[in-house]
């Protein structure tokens, strides 16, 4: 049968390049996922070892005068109690991170289980979930948020939960979209009629396709996230001092500003500036890590 | 020819893309005569659509003039300012577009649209504007102008949608119309009735027009003279039956013999030297006893009598003999999609008999006939080969999807062994079997669907319009490894095409549909030679045929 | 004239359409009331209330019934306006709520003006001028806009021009004390000081309102334009541009009504979106600048477990969230002949 072969080249076989091929790949292409990534990197690095690379303990009070300004020996200076808040600044990471994560982990999950399958089934799947959604969507977010804490207690716990339910719409509406407009296309339905059964179909053909979006989703939500669990913090809400959190710091730096003591409020402020920044900035270099048509 | 109105001289143009400059056509010459039609034709990426967005200096941001001149009237159109170019756009050289919903506004009146036109080349004031513009509706044959000047185009069928933006490119009587594949994703006889508007009014007003199409039949049809084009070069340049009776060039030759016409059989369209390696086919053979037989079979969309419901499919019956090949045509709506899903068990039907190898199948429900054992002896080549395949799967695992899924009795390497052979069986160099979709070329990735359809060796293979989205030569050879497959697999077929030559190469018998009924079936030499009902003679008389048969002379003088 | 009352007719479909959003609102609002973790009479008493004034408050906001007759009591009370009293103030909650809106709504509009007038420009500038500085700040600012955190925005801001520069007033409330506000007609203090032809109260409204108005608008404006950058983005490429221009029409007239109108329409849809960021960023800059508005009634409430004056609080915000989104929906049936066609 090779006289019907078109006038194929006889390229060589394609290696299915590896993650870390096409990770090097995707960097080169743009530079700024590269930094993306490195800030990545240190974020989590600062996350996981923090609390052994600061020099002081960050609950620890009287390191030095208090509300000294930025030194040597404090690079980010003092807080009112003396305590460093170059320490605070670093161990803040992983309580916030760890907030974000789980937050924006749980609402990825049950988000697109419920889009999925509200946009394949369609009918009172679809009904139900879009009615949930609405609801949800139709509060200002973060003052939901407020109102969940608020009402379930004012603890840590409760802040992932409440971001988690109002993050729990983007996801949802996202994979509902996705989901239906491949519902029909035509590798799902050659998939069908490869003997695959409806949920392998969903889960095997079609959501792996929805990945490339809904990582971008993913990375703006994470920052939008962080910002919601500091703000929350920062009205009080969720961490409570002395725990090292940077909404915190901020709001216990906030009285210093007018007085000039700015780096209480600037150094916290800049690192959760950065965080957020860095999860936005990574986003496309995400789905470009995860669609292989990026691939070349 | 004396002064052309349109001279294109040695242009080149460079598209400067993230792996550096491409020139996408290089040094063409082509002149455009007064009163002349002209068509350019050529396949997917020969420069076709981009050599007309230069002569309208609307290439995009990444595309630029980089060499040869484009002269029209005595103005250097490759280096006028934007400026004057408005005044010649839509006054002296107008353009047509492909898909004509998208080419309009989607939120203003569709009168408005022409009537912009007409106020900004100063053909008519604020005033008598909505008048001209009616007028103009009136002229591209819209139906009730006036009511029809206050529509939006969603509220307008797509041949509808085509007429206002032919409205709005001939609203200020130019002298030169670009029409860019105008009837492309319209149905044949929408199709037809558009391309006569065109050469009607073109010919009314005295304009020349460029024709630029994938579709030798039609160009050879409407056109004086003819341009072949490929991967940015002109390749050919004659008048349209010269170049058809006495091409000069191997790749006109080639082009010419994979447009399927009238008299042509499966195996002339391939080129020469693999006509000569092909296999011979066997001669007519008697079918064998019915594998399919649908009967009474009706699909309701929506409960009756509710609004928006729709009665696609309306008592259908028909028969698939072992080895047998049916056509079943259609213009789009007419239920030949609904058809097939629902023998294909991907839609429930409302009522009637889908009796395959003996068993009725119909009750059975679409989402549970993954599970059934008949599963894998009705499989399906679908239309788009780009949208059939997952996109993060390589060739090798859409083909060896549905092994994986109902072969349970195979071990992995015999998988494995099974999806290299069917590689070969469809053509597919095995070296392409590690490529993602997006690595592939159309005709590379319509074998991949082939090869997974036949994968469990099907008795019966649903045909979806299995080469609509391909060039006419890849379709040619796509077209000829289906009819090898049929006898050396010994399987049926149902081929679902809108294109009646392309049917009638490979079936024995043809059904013709209309809004959800059979209107007329026969064997296919029968049915095209001797049609029986209008709608038929009405299809048959759409396709354009090339000058050979003597059919565009009539057309011409008509 | 039909096409005037086909208009009216989506117009109030869409209206309809709101009643099981304000419903779901309701739901979860009294949901939250009766979420508190343990017994919620408890809580609504107060700290310092004894066993038998909890059975009293008990009694008297019907919790010692079932769910459902509670939700009607709830619906009850909420047509008389009834929200509860705020145990910080003592005054009924539906009071202070209605004195301190017009606070909140200066400053959420104020912003929402200002970030609209500043993106939308800017987000079409750099749609039509891709890879020039302007379309490069675009993208800086739309990227940074949306990694600031509100508070820590208006915290920096306040330290650079009260603090370094000495510019801005102490941001303390909506008017230095050394002004008499303006007769309250409107509520919104630049008006009332406009009504009451008081230039110098004017001056100095606006003087307090700008910092707090900035911060809100320099969150608010990286949503805006990046959707208008988008959008006209995507409205220049397409055919019917395409087509206008191959027909010779003005740029002006292809910018304008061609791209740009239907650009706007995926703008209008993302308001919804910036104003659900708005109400809550709103929150936070008020605590910041000690803004006297519904926000900083819910953050003091808050520190104080005021519950019944943080429910009132998340439900009338709710509410100003469905008006809002209901004007939008309505502007776009509007501008967009295609809604409510589709089958």
């Amino acid at each position: 049968m090779t006289s019907l072969t078109t006038t194929v080249s006889n390229t060589e076989i394609a290696p299915r390049s590896s993650l870390w091929r096409h990770l090097r790949h995707v960097v080169s292409e743009n530079p700024v996922t590269g930094v993306a990534f490195l800030l990545f990197a240190m974020f989590v690095v600062l996350a996981v070892f923090g609390p052994y690379l600061v020099p002081f303990d960050p609950l620890q009070t009287d390191t030095g005068p208090a509300l000294q300004s930025p030194s040597a020996a404090h690079w980010f200076g003092t807080d009112h109690l003396g305590r460093d808040v170059f320490s605070r600044v670093v161990v803040a990471t992983r309580l916030d991170l760890l907030i974000s994560v789980s937050a924006v982990a749980i609402s990825f999950v049950l988000g697109s289980v419920m889009g999925c399958f509200a946009g394949y089934f369609g009918g009172w799947t679809d009904r139900i979930t879009g009615r949930l959604v609405d609801t949800i969507m139709a509060f200002p977010l973060f003052v939901l948020a407020m109102g969940i804490v608020a009402a379930a207690g004012n603890t840590v716990e409760n802040i992932v939960y409440a971001t988690a339910i109002i993050n729990l719409p983007f996801y949802a509406r996202m994979a509902r979209a996705e989901v239906s407009i491949r519902r029909n296309a035509g590798y799902v339905q050659a998939a069908r009629l490869a003997g695959n059964s409806e949920l392998r179909v969903l889960f095997g053909h079609i959501f792996p396709n929805t990945l490339p979006p809904m990582m971008v989703q993913i990375s703006l939500n994470m920052g939008w996230a962080i910002l919601n669990a500091a703000g929350l913090s920062f009205i009080g809400l969720g961490v409570q001092p002395p725990a090292p959190e940077w909404g915190i710091m901020v709001a216990e730096g906030a009285n210093f500003i007018i007085s000039g003591e700015w780096w209480l409020v600037i150094f916290p402020g800049l690192a959760l500036m950065l965080a957020v920044f860095t999860f936005n900035l990574i986003g496309d270099g995400l789905r470009d890590l995860v669609d292989p048509q990026r691939r070349t | 020819m004396s002064v052309p109105l349109l001279d294109i001289n040695r242009l080149s143009i460079d598209f400067v893309t993230r792996n550096g400059t491409v020139r996408a056509i290089d040094d063409i010459s082509l002149a455009v005569g007064k009163g002349e039609t002209l068509g350019i034709v050529g396949e997917s990426g020969s420069g076709k659509s981009v050599t007309s967005y230069a002569v309208m200096r609307i290439l995009d941001r990444a595309g630029r003039i980089a060499g040869g001149s484009i002269q029209y009237g005595g103005v250097s159109l490759h280096k006028a300012k934007e400026r004057d170019l408005r005044d010649i756009r839509g006054r002296e050289i107008s353009m047509i577009f492909q898909n004509p919903r998208a080419a309009l506004n989607p939120i203003r009146r569709i009168g408005q649209q022409v009537a912009d036109v007409l106020i900004q080349h100063s053909q008519a004031t604020r005033a008598n504007a909505r008048e001209k513009a009616i007028d103009m509706l009136r002229a591209v044959k819209i139906r009730d102008p006036e009511k029809r000047y206050e529509a939006y185009p969603y509220e307008l069928s797509g041949g509808m949608c085509q007429r206002v933006v032919i409205a709005i490119a001939l609203a200020c009587k130019p002298r030169l119309l670009i029409a860019d594949e105008p009837t492309t994703g319209l149905d044949v006889t929408t199709q037809k009735a558009v391309m006569d508007l065109i050469m009607e009014l073109t010919r009314e007003f005295n304009m020349s027009t460029i024709l630029i199409t994938h579709d030798l039949g039609l160009a050879a049809a409407y056109c004086d003279r003819l341009v072949v084009m490929e991967k940015g070069k002109v390749i050919e340049a004659n008048g349209a039956s010269e170049l058809f009776h006495a091409p000069h060039e191997a790749y006109t030759r080639q082009l010419l013999q994979a447009t399927p016409h009238r008299d042509s059989n499966v195996r002339d369209l391939l080129p020469d030297e693999l006509r000569k390696e092909a296999i011979s086919l066997p001669a007519q053979r008697t079918p064998g006893n019915p594998i399919l037989s649908v009967r009474h079979l009706r699909k309701q969309f929506g409960k009756p009598g509710a609004e928006g419901s729709h009665l696609a499919v309306k008592d259908l019956s028909f028969q698939i003999r072992e080895g047998e090949s049916l056509g079943l045509v259609g213009e789009s709506g007419c239920g030949k999609s609904t058809t097939s899903a629902m023998v294909m068990r991907l839609l429930d039907t409302s009522e009637g008999e889908i009796e395959f190898l003996g068993e009725d199948i119909a009750p059975v429900q679409a989402s549970k006939f993954a599970a059934h054992p008949l599963r894998g002896k009705l499989q399906m080549v679908f239309q788009d080969p780009t949208d059939s395949l997952n996109p993060r799967w390589t060739a090798a695992q859409s083909i060896a999807d549905p092994l994986n899924r109902l072969a349970r009795d195979m071990d992995s390497k015999a998988r494995e062994q099974r999806v290299v052979e069917l590689a070969g069986l469809v053509g597919l160099p095995i070296n392409l079997l590690n490529r993602f979709p997006h690595q592939l070329s159309g005709g590379q990735k319509a074998r991949v669907g082939i090869a997974r359809a036949i994968a469990l060796q099907p008795k019966l293979l649903i045909l979806d319009e299995p080469t609509a989205a391909l060039d006419v030569s890849v379709q040619a050879v796509v077209l000829n490894l289906l009819e090898d497959l049929k006898h050396r697999l010994g399987m049926s077929y149902l081929f679902i095409s809108h294109d009646l030559n392309v049917v009638r190469l490979l079936c024995d018998r043809i059904m013709v549909m209309q809004n959800g009924e059979v209107v007329e079936e026969d064997n296919a030499s029968e049915l095209l030679d001797n049609p029986k009902t209008d709608y038929t003679r009405s299809l048959l008389a759409a396709i354009p045929h090339p000058p050979e048969t003597g059919k565009s002379a009539e057309r011409a003088s008509v | 004239m039909t096409a005037a009352l086909e208009k009216l007719r989506k117009v109030a479909l869409r209206l309809l359409q709101a009643v099981p959003t304000v419903f779901g609102i309701l739901v979860v609002c009294f949901l939250l009331t009766r979420a508190l973790p343990g017994d919620p009479a408890a809580y609504f008493a107060g700290d310092m209330a004894d066993a038998e004034s909890i059975e009293e408050v008990r009694r008297t906001m019907g919790l010692d019934q079932s769910l459902p007759m509670q939700f009607v009591s709830y619906l009850k009370d909420l047509a008389q306006g009834n929200l509860g009293m705020a145990i910080s103030t003592g005054q009924p909650v539906t009071a202070e709520l209605a004195n301190r809106l017009p606070a909140s709504l200066e400053l959420t509009l104020g912003a929402l003006v200002l970030s609209f007038l500043i993106a939308v420009p800017l987000g079409v500038l750099a749609a039509t001028r891709p890879n020039t500085w302007i379309d490069h700040l675009c993208r800086f600012l739309v990227t940074a806009g949306v990694s600031l955190p509100t508070f820590f925005t208006g915290l920096a801001l306040m330290y650079v021009f009260y603090y370094l520069l000495d510019w801005a007033p102490a941001p303390m409330g909506r008017l230095d004390l050394m002004f008499l506000p303006p007769e309250p007609i409107t509520g919104f203090l630049t008006i009332d000081a406009i009504i009451a032809g008081d230039w110098e109260v004017l001056r100095a409204a606006l003087a307090q309102l700008a910092l707090p108005t900035i911060t809100l608008a320099l969150f608010t404006l990286a949503p805006i334009a990046r959707m208008t950058r988008a959008a006209m983005l995507q409205a220049i490429a397409s055919e019917f541009v395409r087509t206008a221009r191959a027909a010779g029409l003005s740029g002006r007239r292809v910018l304008v009504t061609y791209a740009f109108r239907n650009a706007l329409l995926p703008v209008v849809t993302t308001l919804g979106m910036v104003f659900s960021f708005v109400l809550g960023a709103n929150v936070l800059v008020e605590k910041v600048f000690a803004w006297p508005g519904i926000g900083s009634f819910a953050v003091e409430a808050l520190v104080v477990s005021d519950y019944a004056a943080v429910q009132g609080f998340v439900l009338s915000m709710a509410l100003l969230f469905v008006a809002l989104n209901l004007l939008i929906d309505v502007i776009y049936t509007l501008i967009d002949p295609r809604v409510g066609e589709e089958a």
